[in-house]
């Protein structure tokens, strides 16, 4: 049962990935990204990471995706062309994807963790539940948590300065 | 089901978006392969903090999609300057920073 | 106060008045200037003439001191001291040059006097002073070298006085290379008495010399002609001597100073100094003394024909060293220094008297011109007439004395040498004939335009200034003749420093009047003790033979002199014509300049250009452009990285990140 759901999510999210980067319409790939997201939160799931599934569907797909989707309406997107100005990038790009799954796949598997030949020890009932992380959170993270917020309201700050209009584009 | 696959489909993932960092021209793309990546990154901290057996990694998971969402805001707020002025969205013709 | 330190003091002297004057040109009026040049050697001489007291309180024998201010270059074997030697040759030549250094700054002072460079002029002639003082003085090879090399570059210097006339700097500039090629000799000589010597001091290296070297082996006969190198650049013998008649582009203190009475005189010196050296080769003493009567008997063809007069004075000059050059070559050391002194005398005198004259004659120096100043300035013709009765040998004067002297000597050595006596009598007559070739051509007749201008008004002649080898018109700024000319009647210093000089030529060979007194000889005899040569001595028959017989041939010649040039004007052109080929040849002065062109300069200059062409332009622009095109390809390559395309960035961070995760993958395996 198990291995289904795996699987069929593990499609989702290539097909999502896929989709991104092949689409020709910068709409589409937002769908598409969007696909592969809750596919992504399923196999959060699996994994009994239950709040970080929760996550990815309300911050991700939510807020984050929707932010997309109103640029990509205000901008709009027409296709790219055809023509490749660097020589040498449409044949290399495939070349160092392949290169780097493959070193990343081998770099993970020959390692000499047994533990990943295995679908994990067995966790209590608490495991990946708000609970656990809010406790993480505020316990042991206290810092990286209050960085992230500092990082949160820079980013805040720096969003309404680069969208705010000038006064010559005003008059 | 073993820990393995969800590593191996990270890197699967991890590799698709670089690729497609490399081949898309429209800013807005290159941003959504980007989110691709983090994603790939946040799986694979999931999954192994399955394999641990503590829940760090998810927390980390969880910093790694605020600190998107920032990442987000900003790119986003750079390609909507950028077509206020405009400036053709097209990476290849933003190039000022050449030697 | 010791010998050294009064040696010490005739350096300091002209030092000092060169600096002075060369750093003060601007603050000191002119007659300061002469003056300080002219009190310093004053001075010098006066300190020599202590020095010669203190060295006459000492036993004969213990007439030598060196003594050295510090330590030079003691490093690796060498030991270099700055060091000078004080014995009765030094101090002869010491007076001898201070002393007519004394008059002819004192002759400079007035005839200088309208020059715009006056302040550079005895700058530069007290700077020559001392590096000839420190050539005379010096204790050891190295720093006679340094006193040769200086005595080399003043004379360049004051040669291009005139800078701006562009036949005195090539003159300059011929000078200068061809003593250059004689220093060049006396290095290597001193490199090779270094080698197998050890030393470069003078006791060390005459002391040990006969005992390292056997007589003629080849190394001491390569010194000696390596020696013989530099003293024929300097002392102008054949086949250096082109840059002599070059040189009288020179003001003529200049080449009364210089190309008379000293520097030529130096080479002269150091034969004489390195006599012990010569006696163990006996080959290149021969050597020198038939190029010594080689050029005796050239210089005097070539004086009998010149018709600009400083240049013939000069022939004169290259002629009487060639006897001088001769005589210490073969042994006669005391003969030749005593001709060298009493040559001063008299060569100075008469380029002051021709100085005089030329100066009346606008500068003009072309004999042919010139022609009645016997009436017109009696003062100066006086004195030429002393002069040129001197260099003629006319029996009484100083050059009687002394060249006869030589010629004796000769004859008491015997075997080949009587050669040199009969030619060098046979030069002898030559000399008496172009001596008064010049005072009957110049004093008596009709006065010429000039000469005519002086006697009814007194003025001296005046003309637009133009360089009177190339006719070009010159102005009168620095760098050229100044706009007046200065005759000795009415420059009183002139009269002076001429009146002194036409009574020693007169009566300086007194001191050496063979069997009453022998003056030099004595003096000089500790510095060539132990010197065989030097123990041979004429006898008093043969000294009065020879004196009887230079006293003959010298009236004879004064008389040819008056039948050509008085009695029978005509008889000069038409012995020009029935000897035209060697005629043209001494006129051509026996064309050596022509010669040298050709074997030396051609193919000098034809490597250069081949040096320009091939190596220059070729090998090193291309080695340097070579490089500049490699590092600009290099650099254009690299540029390409940085195109401005950011996917080409990230193309790179990728392709660098799986290439440090395979290397980091690989050698974890």
């Amino acid at each position: 049962m198990e291995e289904v759901l795996f699987f069929g999510s593990a499609l989702g999210a290539l097909g999502g990935a896929l989709g991104v980067i092949a689409m020709r319409n910068p709409f589409y790939s937002v769908l598409a990204l969007i696909v592969h997201l809750f596919s992504l939160a399923a196999l959060f799931l699996l994994l009994t990471s239950a709040f970080v599934a929760a996550a990815q569907v309300v911050v991700y797909a939510g807020a984050v995706m929707v932010l997309y989707v109103f640029v990509v309406a205000y901008v709009g997107g027409g296709g790219e062309s055809a023509w490749e100005p660097i020589p040498g990038q449409r044949f290399l790009a495939p070349l160092l994807g392949i290169a780097l799954f493959v070193e990343l796949s081998v770099a993970v598997l020959s390692s000499s963790l047994l533990a990943l030949g295995e679908g994990g020890p067995d966790v209590q009932a608490g495991f990946g539940d708000p609970a656990a992380i809010g406790r993480l959170l505020l316990e042991k993270f206290l810092l990286p948590f209050e960085a992230s917020s500092i990082l949160l309201l820079l980013a805040a700050v720096g969003a309404i300065v680069l969208a705010a209009r000038r006064r010559e584009e005003a008059a | 089901m073993n820990i393995e696959w969800f590593i191996v489909l990270s890197a699967l993932l991890f590799a698709t978006g670089a690729m497609g960092i490399l081949i898309r021209r429209s800013p807005m793309v290159i941003l959504l392969c980007l989110e691709l990546m983090l994603n790939a990154g946040n799986l694979a901290l999931v999954a192994f903090s399955r394999m641990v057996g503590n829940g760090q990694g998810q927390v980390f998971a969880v910093i790694v999609m605020v600190i998107a969402a920032c990442e987000v805001v900003v790119g986003l707020g750079l390609i909507v300057a950028i077509f206020r002025r405009r400036l053709p969205l097209n990476v290849d013709d933003l190039r000022e920073l050449r030697g | 106060m010791s010998v050294s330190f009064w040696a010490w003091l005739v350096l300091l002297f002209p030092l000092l008045g060169s600096i002075v004057i060369g750093l003060g040109f601007r603050a000191l009026p002119q007659k300061v200037a002469g003056a300080i040049g002219t009190i310093s050697i004053g001075l010098a001489f006066a300190c020599g003439i202590a020095a010669l007291v203190s060295l006459l309180g000492d036993e004969p024998e213990a007439r030598h001191h060196a003594s050295s201010l510090w330590d030079y270059a003691s490093v690796a074997g060498l030991d270099i001291k700055l060091g000078i030697f004080v014995d009765p040759l030094s101090i002869f030549m010491v007076l001898v040059v201070t002393g007519v250094s004394t008059l002819i700054h004192l002759y400079s002072y007035g005839y200088m006097q309208s020059d715009e460079g006056y302040h550079r002029f005895f700058s530069y002639l007290n700077f020559f002073v001392f590096s000839m003082l420190l050539l005379v003085l010096a204790g050891n090879f190295v720093l006679l070298i340094v006193g040769w090399a200086f005595v080399g570059f003043a004379s360049y210097a004051l040669i291009s006085f005139w800078y701006r006339r562009e036949t005195a700097t090539r003159a300059g500039m011929k000078a200068f290379v061809i003593n250059v090629v004689g220093d060049i000799g006396l290095v290597l000589a001193a490199f090779l008495i270094f080698r197998e010597l050890g030393s470069f001091d003078y006791g060390e290296v005459f002391e040990k010399a006969p005992e390292v070297f056997t007589t003629n082996e080849w190394t001491i006969v390569a010194i000696c002609l390596l020696l013989l190198v530099g003293a024929f650049a300097k002392s102008a013998q054949l086949p250096l001597h082109t840059w002599l008649p070059d040189a009288m582009e020179g003001p003529t203190p200049v080449s009364s100073l210089i190309h008379a009475a000293t520097m030529v005189t130096a080479g002269v010196y150091l034969i004489a100094r390195t006599h012990v050296l010569f006696e163990l080769a006996p080959t290149a003493a021969d050597v020198a003394a038939f190029v010594g009567l080689a050029t005796l008997l050239v210089a005097a063809t070539m004086a009998l024909v010149m018709t600009d007069l400083k240049r013939a004075i000069a022939y004169s000059t290259m002629s009487q060293i060639g006897y001088m050059i001769m005589g210490v070559s073969i042994g006669a050391y005391s003969a030749g220094m005593f001709h060298l002194m009493t040559h001063a005398f008299f060569k100075a005198l008469l380029f002051m008297a021709a100085g005089s004259i030329i100066a009346a004659m606008a500068n003009d120096q072309n004999i042919d011109r010139m022609s009645g100043f016997g009436k017109a300035m009696r003062f100066t013709s006086i004195t030429f007439v002393c002069g040129a009765l001197a260099l003629a040998a006319f029996p009484g004067t100083s050059g009687f004395f002394s060249k006869d002297e030589i010629l004796a000597f000769a004859e008491a050595r015997g075997g080949m040498y009587l050669i040199f006596t009969v030619l060098g009598y046979v030069g002898a007559l030559m000399t008496a004939v172009y001596s008064f070739r010049l005072v009957f051509r110049v004093l008596p007749g009709r006065p010429c335009p000039e000469a005519q201008e002086l006697i009814e008004t007194g003025h001296v002649a005046h003309e637009a200034p133009k360089n009177p080898a190339t006719g070009e018109p010159e102005d009168t700024d620095v760098g050229f003749p100044g706009p007046e000319h200065h005759i000795a009647e009415q420059s009183l210093p002139m009269r002076v420093a001429m009146a002194v000089l036409a009574f020693l030529s007169l009566v300086g060979g007194l001191v050496q009047v063979p069997g009453i007194d022998e003056v030099i000889t004595k003096f000089l005899e500790p510095v060539w003790e132990g010197s065989p040569l030097a123990a041979i001595e004429p006898t008093l028959g043969q000294d009065y033979t020879g004196l009887g017989i230079g006293g003959v041939i010298a009236i004879v010649g004064i008389g040819i002199a008056y039948l050509l040039y008085v009695r029978e004007p005509e008889r000069p052109r038409q012995l020009e014509q029935r000897l035209r080929p060697l005629h043209t040849l001494f006129v051509n002065k026996w064309y050596f300049d022509e010669a040298i062109d050709f074997l030396v300069v051609r193919p000098a200059l034809a490597v250069g250009r081949f040096a320009n062409r091939v190596f220059e332009r070729i090998v090193v622009d291309g080695l340097v452009t070579g490089t500049e095109g490699t590092v600009r390809g290099a650099g254009g390559v690299v540029r390409a990285v940085q195109n401005g395309f950011v996917r080409s960035y990230a193309l790179l961070l990728i392709a660098g990140f799986a290439g440090l995760a395979l290397y980091f993958l690989l050698s974890s395996s």
